[in-house]
């Protein structure tokens, strides 16, 4: 009787097994091609990274999910893209100036910038971001208030300066300034456990990207899209959704471009190394 | 209330080609049934009907309703025959029109 017992327990155990097994689900192996545009989501890693390929969070969606962002049209992103254009040409601040009072078309003079931020800023002796530099902007050239974090258009002009970057392949510059210590830093960020749950960015997006957690599929937690667009909060600021991150951990949530997050960026974009810049890319 | 419309279809069709036509106009779409932090009601404001016509023929035409969302995006099917122009119009609960017009050229 015992031994009938154990058996139809190690039974139990083996179904639990096989569940498990079944709800781990791949990343899809098709190509995103935005307008006509062939997207890169799939780039050999930089060397000293833990995976042998890079992954867009594109291939780890839901087929309706991939489709919206298969045509600008139907990317809800997009509005805010426009917006951004209106920002772009908007006259703000003491000097009277615009965005494009210095810097004109930006399909011009932006194109290609973004892939290669944050980048190192001598004045402020940390890395700087496209949000950042857009504050610095605004202070020192135009006389304007610098936005307060995710308020009055950042994101929105932030998504479009990217946006005008839509494809070009993902570079961080780590020999400018201190870059490399930043980087070092952001990868301590990366592997540190926090929260009451007790998870680092590694347990969920290195240990188990691919895998479900409860219904969401894992990704990589690549970068290259942001600001995206989620579904559940419209468009996304990447600080944002680092925020959201450690705030399911149970942990203290750090200020939005604080140190420990301008690292984590720094790290976590060359994570993402060659992939396009999808902005705004459409998530779950 | 509502920014630049914005289509999306073919700019070349072959005879009795069925294209497909999309359509996209931000407005809020203000319901009339929400209220202010003070309690007031918000009036409502929404886009309360959209045409599509071909050289003066309707191809489709609905009326919007409080229930629908924020940013209405439309997509629906033509048969074209002969090159001509789409004509789309939304219209605003204050009265406003917003249109947009594309040509197709029919081979």
């Amino acid at each position: 009787m015992k031994s009938m017992m154990m058996k139809s327990g190690l039974l139990a155990a083996a179904a639990v097994l096989a569940l498990t097994a079944g709800v781990s689900a791949d990343p899809v192996d098709e190509q995103l091609v935005i307008d006509g545009q062939e997207m890169i989501t799939r780039a050999k890693a930089p060397e000293g990274h833990p995976f042998d390929e890079v992954l867009s969070g594109w291939l780890y969606r839901e087929a309706e999910t991939r489709k919206l962002e298969e045509d600008s049209f139907d990317n809800p992103g997009m509005l805010s893209v426009e917006e951004g254009e209106e920002i772009w040409n908007t006259v703000e601040g003491t000097a009277g100036k615009s965005c494009a009072s210095c810097h004109d078309d930006a399909a011009d003079t932006m194109a290609g910038i973004a892939a290669n931020y944050p980048k190192w800023d001598p004045d402020a002796k940390r890395p700087i971001n496209i949000e950042l530099q857009i504050n610095k902007c605004r202070e020192e050239n135009m006389g304007a208030e610098p936005y307060a974090f995710d308020k009055s258009g950042q994101k929105e002009l932030t998504a479009y300066i990217k946006h005008q970057s839509l494809g070009d392949p993902v570079s961080v510059d780590l020999s400018q300034g201190e870059m490399q210590q930043w980087w070092e830093r952001g990868k301590d960020v990366y592997y540190t456990r926090t929260g009451q749950l007790n998870l680092s960015c590694a347990s969920c997006h290195e240990q188990n990207n691919g895998n479900y957690i409860r219904a969401d599929h894992l990704s990589q937690g690549q970068v290259n899209g942001f600001p995206t667009y989620r579904l559940k909060t419209g468009l996304t600021s990447l600080h944002n959704r680092f925020r959201g991150c450690v705030r399911d951990t149970r942990a203290e949530i750090p200020k939005a471009f604080s140190d420990d997050l301008m690292a984590l960026e720094t790290y976590v974009t060359w994570r993402g190394t060659g992939l396009s810049v999808e902005t705004p890319s459409v998530r779950q | 209330m509502a920014s630049k419309p914005r289509i999306k279809l073919p700019k070349k069709a072959s005879a009795g080609e069925v294209i497909t036509i999309k359509t996209l106009i931000s407005h809020e779409m203000e319901s009339g049934q929400r209220k202010d932090k003070d309690g007031n009601a918000i009036p409502r404001q929404i886009i309360n009907k959209f045409t599509c016509a071909f050289e003066g023929a309707t191809v489709f035409e609905c009326d919007l309703d409080p229930a629908i969302s924020a940013n209405p995006f439309f997509e629906f099917t033509a048969k074209v025959n002969e090159s001509g122009t789409f004509k789309f119009t939304w219209v605003d609960d204050d009265g406003s029109v917003y249109e947009a017009e594309q040509a197709i050229e029919v081979a």
